[in-house]
C-alpha cells in the first residue's frame, strides 16, 4: 500500500495522541489505536518501513511508540 | 396499494419517531421502485470493456462465487471484503457482514458509515461507551437551548427540523455553528440566537473555546462531573482547555468567530437550562471528526447536560439505516453490538453460532481496500446497494482501484456509477420488496414491510444467502425474522427484540434487553454505559489541506432538500424538477474577484481534479467558501474532493478542500472522459446479450444442509 500515505495517517495518529500530558499514556494510545483499527498488512508494511528507513518522516512520538510496542502491532499470523 | 401497486405514500400518525410527519424524499420520492431504469436480470461480463450477458440467477451466482475463490487461491483469503449498504436493512447488513467473516474468512467488510458517521461511532464510545446518539427525537420538546453544529436539519433532516422549529417558536434559543448562513440561521420565524460562522477545518478550535468559557468561568456541572465522570481525565481536560491558547480570543484568528459571539454562546448553552447538541456531517468529515465528536460529548459531560429528556448529544445521520448498518457488525473491527474482533469472548460466541474461526484482526477499510487494490492485495468485492464511484472522495482514484480489481459484484436496484465498474450485476429490491428493519438516529429499530413481490425475484437478504451457499457455506433462514432473532441471541443490547415485540411496540429503542424490556429512550441515565464518563483531550490540529494562491478558496460539501444522497432514488422522481443540477455556492466577492456571474459556466479546480459546475451567487456563502453538493454523477463533486480524513477512522474530510474557481465555457476533461465512459457502459448495457435468462435457480432458500467450506 502507498507508504506516504501510511505514514500520513500514522503521523495524524500521533498529533491526536501527542496531547495526552502523560507520555507513556500517548505511546500505548498510538500503538493501541494502530493495532486496534488498521488491518494487519497496513501494520506489516508500516514495520518493515521503519525497520528498513529507520522511520524516516515518522512522527517522533509515533517512532516511539512503534518501537515501544511493536509487539503489539506484529500480526498475530506472523506472531 | 391497489394490489401490489402503490399509489401514494402518506405517513403513519402514530408513527414514533415522526410522528405523522414526512419531507418530500418519503412523501413524494417513491416513484422509482418501479422505474424503466431497474435492471431485473442478473448480468455477467469477464472484462468492464466486455458487454454484459444476461444469466440466470444460477449462473450469475455460480460466477461469482467461482470468481471470488479463484481470487482467494491467487491472491490469499484476504484479497477479497464486502460492503454493506446504509440504505439496506439490518437483517440484510447483517448477512453480508457475516457473509465476509464466514464464507470469505477475513474481517475486510465496511459500511458507507465509513465515509459520514464513523468518527461519532469512535468518539461516542471513547468518551460516553455507546456508539451512538443519547436522546429520542421527542427530546427536543424539553430542549431549552439548541446547540446546532455542521448540520443543516431544513434540508438533509427535514422532519426533525420541523420539530425542533416548532419548540423554537415556543421559546427555546438557538446556537449555530456552521460556515454558511444556513436557514436555520435567520428565516421566517426562526433566528438563530447566536451563529458563529467558523471557518472550514476549525471545528474542534471552537469547541476547544466553547470549553475554555465553560472551565474559566466557573460554569462547570461540578456535582454531576464528580458524580458520573473519571476524575482523573477530567482534571486533565480542565487544566488543557483552561490554557490561555484554547481561549476563544486566542482562538479567533483560527475559527474566524469574533471572541464575544463564542462566548455568549458558551455562556447560554452552559446556564440556559436544559442544553441539547446536534450534530452532523459537518462535524464528522473532516481530519479531526472524532476529535470534534469527543469535544462535544466533553461539552454535555462538562455541563451535565446528559441522561434525561431535552439534553444530549444527537448525531443527525446521513442515511436512513446508518445506525442500523453500524449496530450489526460492519465496520471491520467489530462484530454485531461494537464488540472489537479481538474480543476473545465475543468472538468465540459468534465462532459457536456461526461455526467458523473468525479472524481476531481488523479488516480493510473501505479507502484501505482501495489502496490494496492499487497494490494488487485487494482483487475482489461484493458491494450490496452503495454507489462508492459517486459517493466517495476523489473519484479518479476510487475508479483507478476497481478498475485494478479482478471482479467486482455489485447488488442494486440502478446500474449505478459503480455498477459500471462491475463483473457482476445482482438486482436489487427496494424497500417496498421486503421485510426487515431499520434503525435511525435515536437507536429506534422500526419495520420494513413488504408491500410487493420482490421485481427480480429475490430480496436483497435472499440473494446474500444463495451467493454464501454458492461458496460453500449454508445461511439457514425462511424469513428475515429470523435474522433479526439470530442478532437479538448474539447481541446483548439487541436480546429482547423480536418482530413480535416490533409489532407490539410499534418500534423499540436498543438497548432492549432484560434490564430494558420495552428499550431505552434516553440513554446515561444513572450512569455511562463505559461505568464513569471520560474526558479526552482534544487539541486543534490544522488540517493539511491548506488554502494556497493557487487554491485560495475551501470547498465544502452538502446535500439539498429534494434528493436523497447521491441522488439514485429521487433523481429518477418528479422530485428532480425541484434540483435539476449541482450548483456552485459562491460569495459576491469572490464571485465579482473573479467575473463570475449567477448562473455561469464556473471550474472548480483542486489538488485531485477539475469539474464544471454553474454557479450560484449566494450571501449563504461566507468569502472564501464555496459550495456543492453531489446528488448528480456528472457534477463530479467528488472529482474534487480529496483522500484527507479523519485521524480515527479515514472518515473522508468532505467538507474541506481547498479549490480555485474560475468563468470557463467547456466542461472539464474529467467531465468529457466520464460522459464517454457512461455512453460506452449505456451501450454494453443496452446491447446486453440474452443467455439463460431469468429463470430461477432451483434453490430453496431453507436449505437443510448445514455444510462450511
Amino acid at each position: 500500500m502507498d507508504m506516504h500515505n501510511l505514514i500520513h495517517m500514522a503521523n495524524q495518529i500521533g498529533s491526536f495522541f501527542e496531547a495526552m500530558p502523560e507520555q507513556d499514556e500517548a505511546l500505548i494510545g498510538i500503538a493501541s489505536h494502530l493495532q486496534h483499527f488498521w488491518e494487519p498488512r497496513m501494520r506489516s508494511q508500516l514495520l518493515e518501513y521503519v525497520d528498513a528507513q529507520n522511520g524516516k518522516d515518522i512522527d517522533p512520538l509515533v517512532l516511539s511508540a512503534i518501537r515501544a510496542h511493536r509487539n503489539m502491532l506484529v500480526s498475530q499470523k506472523q506472531a | 396499494m391497489k394490489g401490489s401497486e402503490v399509489v401514494r405514500m402518506v405517513p403513519d400518525k402514530n408513527g414514533q419517531a415522526n410522528e405523522g410527519h414526512s419531507c418530500v424524499k418519503g412523501r413524494f420520492a417513491w416513484g422509482y421502485a418501479t422505474h424503466k431504469d431497474r435492471i431485473l436480470k442478473p448480468m455477467i461480463r469477464g472484462k468492464i470493456t466486455d458487454p454484459w450477458k444476461e444469466v440466470s440467477w444460477d449462473e450469475a451466482l455460480d460466477y461469482a462465487a467461482a470468481e471470488f475463490r479463484r481470487i482467494q487461491k491467487k491472491y490469499g483469503r484476504d484479497s477479497i471484503g464486502g460492503i454493506v449498504s446504509s440504505r439496506c436493512t439490518n437483517e440484510e447488513g447483517y448477512l453480508v457482514q457475516k457473509l465476509v467473516r464466514t464464507a470469505f474468512g477475513n474481517n475486510n467488510v465496511d459500511t458507507c458509515a465509513r465515509v459520514c458517521h464513523s468518527p461519532t461511532g469512535y468518539g461516542l464510545k471513547q468518551t460516553l461507551g455507546e456508539s451512538a446518539g443519547t436522546q429520542t427525537f421527542k427530546s427536543v420538546e424539553h430542549s431549552d437551548v439548541i446547540m446546532v453544529i455542521g448540520a443543516n436539519p431544513t434540508d438533509a433532516h427535514p422532519v426533525f427540523a420541523s420539530r425542533m422549529k416548532k419548540r423554537l417558536l415556543n421559546g427555546a434559543k438557538l446556537i449555530v455553528i456552521d460556515p454558511r448562513h444556513i436557514d436555520l440561521v435567520r428565516s421566517p420565524h426562526v433566528r438563530a440566537d447566536f451563529h458563529l460562522p467558523l471557518k472550514p477545518g476549525t471545528n474542534v478550535a471552537m469547541l476547544s473555546s466553547i470549553a475554555h468559557v465553560i472551565v474559566t468561568e466557573g460554569l462547570l456541572a461540578t456535582d454531576f462531573i464528580a458524580q458520573r465522570c473519571e476524575d482523573k481525565a477530567f482534571q486533565q481536560w480542565r487544566d488543557f482547555v483552561a490554557l490561555p491558547e484554547n481561549s476563544p480570543e486566542a482562538m479567533q484568528e483560527i475559527t474566524g468567530v469574533p471572541a464575544e459571539l463564542v462566548r455568549g454562546a458558551a455562556r447560554l448553552y452552559a446556564t440556559g437550562g436544559n442544553a441539547a447538541i446536534y450534530y452532523g456531517l459537518g462535524v464528522t468529515e473532516h481530519a479531526q471528526g472524532s476529535t470534534a465528536v469527543m469535544g462535544i460529548a466533553n461539552l454535555a459531560m462538562a455541563t451535565g447536560n446528559i441522561g434525561r429528556e431535552g439534553v444530549g448529544v444527537n448525531p443527525l445521520r446521513g442515511q436512513n439505516n446508518v445506525q442500523g448498518s453500524c449496530d450489526i457488525g460492519s465496520f471491520p473491527h467489530e462484530l454485531p453490538g461494537y464488540r472489537h474482533v479481538s474480543d476473545s469472548t465475543t468472538r468465540h460466541l459468534f465462532e459457536q453460532a456461526w461455526g467458523v474461526e473468525i479472524q481476531p484482526e481488523p479488516g480493510l477499510r473501505i479507502p484501505n481496500m482501495f489502496d490494496a487494490a492499487l497494490d494488487g492485495s485487494f482483487m475482489g468485492m461484493y458491494c450490496q446497494g452503495e454507489d462508492i464511484v459517486q459517493s466517495d472522495p476523489n473519484t479518479q482514484h476510487v475508479t483507478a482501484a476497481l478498475s485494478a480489481m479482478e471482479c467486482i459484484v455489485v447488488q442494486d436496484i440502478f446500474m449505478n456509477e459503480t455498477a459500471m465498474y462491475a463483473h457482476v450485476f445482482l438486482p436489487g429490491s427496494s424497500f417496498l420488496e421486503k421485510d426487515g428493519t431499520f434503525t435511525n438516529a435515536e437507536r429506534r429499530i422500526s419495520r420494513v414491510r413488504k408491500v410487493m413481490p420482490p421485481k427480480a425475484v429475490y430480496a436483497d437478504w435472499e440473494v446474500t444467502v444463495l451467493l454464501a451457499q454458492r461458496m460453500g457455506y449454508t445461511m439457514d433462514y425462511a424469513h428475515p425474522s429470523e435474522i433479526m432473532d439470530e442478532i437479538a441471541r448474539l447481541t446483548p443490547t439487541f436480546h429482547g427484540v423480536s418482530y413480535e415485540k416490533l409489532d407490539q411496540l410499534g418500534s423499540i429503542q436498543w438497548p432492549c434487553n432484560d434490564e430494558a424490556p420495552l428499550g431505552t429512550p434516553t440513554m446515561h441515565i444513572d450512569h455511562f454505559v463505559r461505568g464513569k464518563g471520560k474526558f479526552i483531550i482534544t487539541k486543534y490540529v490544522a488540517t493539511d489541506e491548506k488554502v494556497t494562491r493557487k487554491f485560495p478558496l475551501i470547498l465544502t460539501t452538502g446535500r439539498i432538500l429534494s434528493q436523497y444522497n447521491v441522488g439514485a432514488q429521487t433523481r429518477r422522481t418528479e422530485n428532480v424538477q425541484w434540483h435539476q443540477q449541482d450548483i456552485l455556492e459562491i460569495h459576491p466577492h469572490d464571485a465579482e474577484e473573479r467575473g463570475i456571474r449567477d448562473g455561469g459556466w464556473v471550474g472548480i479546480h483542486s489538488r485531485s481534479g477539475e469539474t464544471v459546475l454553474r454557479a450560484k451567487v449566494s450571501e449563504r456563502m461566507q468569502p472564501g467558501v464555496v459550495y456543492t453538493t453531489f446528488h448528480f454523477p456528472e457534477s463530479g463533486a467528488n472529482v474534487i474532493t480529496t483522500e484527507n480524513s479523519d485521524w480515527a477512522t479515514n472518515c473522508p474530510e468532505y467538507k474541506v478542500t481547498a479549490v480555485q474557481v474560475m468563468p470557463v465555457l467547456e466542461s472539464s476533461d474529467w467531465q468529457k472522459k466520464y460522459t464517454r465512459f457512461s455512453k460506452v457502459q449505456d451501450d454494453l448495457l443496452k446491447n446486453a446479450g440474452e443467455g439463460t435468462g431469468n429463470k430461477t435457480p432451483d434453490i430453496k432458500i431453507k436449505a437443510v444442509a448445514k455444510s462450511i467450506a
